[in-house]
């Protein structure tokens, strides 16, 4: 048994939580797209009430972290790690988070048939939700170049937001009617938009665990 | 003026997080130039190369034979009463070489303290254990005997506690306490540097903290090198922090870049407890 085994294990829980989280709450954001794609408003409101699940297990993690730095008095690599646990568990709770948001939208538009075909949307969440996973994964490889790589992604997302922003207002302008639906749609861009951003953070995070130095990767 | 610039010296640093600080030139204490030490046939130290500044707490840790008490033994020449101890290189103590043949072991042990693992006060009178010292020099006057005392007790922050019984024997005393009269006994000739030989390792928790509350306080007027195996200790009360190895200086930096993100692997191994 090498020395220090009990720590390096619940080090590794506190991964595996940490893993568990980004599943549970990227599973929200697809189902609040799903949501909005059937309309489904019974859906949505699931999304609502799950959510005391994800924040019940960034309490967890917290929790966790807060014990294994009063008991085991980490330091250097493994002080980054248990901080880094909580500051991914925040990022990932925010994300599940937005997903309730966006099921609050879809249930703001209620069953009136949509504007358009809004495939550009679900097309967008789907990347960001690839990008939050793929941060994750990095940050469980400790794969510094691979988190690099997937925090370049973000500007693709920009991009696209930045263009459907523009055509949902020149919808607006066309039928104004809509201005309800059309204000929520473009709410629903705005938290498709910030979840890739929660990908950024984690890729920065796992760059401050692995090198110990803090990297801004918006530029 | 100097407080403006050492704001700004401090603003400057706390902004940059990610590049290294820039240090203000601090006067060295001691600078190890090559220091090679051999017990007989075993290499102990091996091409030491140390500076030690001034008014800065230094920690030397590293697992048991690294060689660090070895050299702390080696600053005030007390290694030298092993016989079968030969060394090479130089250890420059305010720029004289402690091993030249001109330079008086008398005066390196007077401005240089030593606070030992157990405590060792004399069997005499809490305030014969510190007068000892200034009377060895020559101070006969009771008046001037009884300042030094009263100074060197409240230095150790051990004077409240003890003002009333300074004639009662020193072995009547805690632990904790045996060991602050050692740092006010050490205090009492006035010093330049103390030398603290895991000055807390037989002390219970409490004890602990006040001596390292004392360390904290000391470096203002003394220059402290610190060998503790704790290293949640050299974390909390150290500037500086030197890493040994199998004989070897491995890593010496500020405390706080070593215990949060050192440069070598073997440095991080031995902190987050991965060998020793």
């Amino acid at each position: 048994m090498s020395i220090r085994a009990n720590f390096q294990a619940e080090l590794n829980k506190l991964k595996e939580m940490i893993l568990e989280l980004g599943d549970q709450a990227l599973n929200a954001v697809g189902q609040s797209i799903e949501a909005l794609k059937t309309q489904d408003l019974d859906k949505a409101l699931k999304i609502i009430e799950n959510d005391g699940q994800i924040n019940f297990l960034e309490e967890e993690i917290n929790d966790k972290a807060i014990l294994l730095i009063a008991q085991q008095a980490p330091v250097a690599i493994d002080l980054r790690r248990v901080i880094v646990a909580i500051k991914i568990s925040s990022d990932l709770e925010r994300v599940g988070d937005l997903a309730v948001n966006i099921a609050k939208s879809v249930i703001r538009i209620g069953t009136k048939p949509l504007i358009k075909p809004i495939e550009e949307i679900p097309r967008i969440a789907e990347k960001a939700n690839k990008m939050v996973a793929d941060s994750l994964k990095a940050y469980n490889d400790e794969d510094v170049e691979f988190a690099k790589k997937v925090a370049k992604l973000d500007d693709e997302i920009d991009e696209a937001y930045g263009r459907l922003i523009q055509e949902l207002l020149e919808l607006m302008t066309q039928k104004p009617e809509y201005t309800a639906q059309i204000t929520q749609l473009s709410f629903i861009c705005r938290h498709v938009e910030r979840v890739a951003d929660h990908s950024t953070n984690i890729s920065e995070h796992l760059l401050y665990l692995v090198k110990g130095r803090r990297y801004d990767l918006n530029d | 003026m100097a407080v403006l610039t050492e704001n700004k010296q401090k603003f400057v640093q706390g902004t940059n997080r990610n590049t290294e600080t820039t240090e203000v030139e601090k006067k060295i204490v001691y600078d190890t130039k090559n220091l090679n030490l051999w017990y007989g046939e075993g290499h102990a130290l091996k091409d030491i190369n140390l500076k030690i500044a001034e008014n800065e707490v230094t920690a030397i840790i590293g697992p048991s034979g690294c060689g660090k008490s070895t050299y702390l033994k080696t600053l005030n020449r007390m290694v030298e009463l092993i016989p079968i101890v030969r060394t090479s290189g130089e250890i420059l103590y305010r720029e004289k070489n402690i091993f030249d043949k001109s330079f008086k072991v008398e005066a390196l042990r007077t401005n240089v303290g030593m606070v030992f693992q157990k405590p060792n006060p004399f069997p005499k009178s809490i305030y014969d254990n510190i007068a000892y010292g200034p009377r060895v020099h020559g101070i006969r006057d009771k008046k001037i005997l009884d300042e030094i005392v009263e100074k060197s007790l409240r230095g150790a922050a051990i004077w409240n506690e003890v003002k009333d019984r300074l004639k009662e024997n020193a072995y009547g005393m805690s632990g904790g306490q045996q060991q602050r009269l050692c740092i006010a006994r050490c205090l009492a000739i006035e010093p330049d540097v103390i030398l603290m030989d895991e000055p807390t390792s037989a002390l219970d928790p409490i004890s602990t903290l006040k001596v390292e509350e004392l360390v904290q306080e000391l470096k203002k007027n003394y220059s402290i090198i610190i060998v503790t195996h704790n290293m949640q200790q050299a974390a909390r009360i150290s500037d500086k922090t030197a890493f040994f190895l199998s004989g070897e200086v491995i890593e010496f930096t500020d405390t706080s870049k070593m215990f949060s993100n050192p440069d070598k692997k073997e440095t991080e191994d031995y902190i987050t407890g991965r060998f020793g």
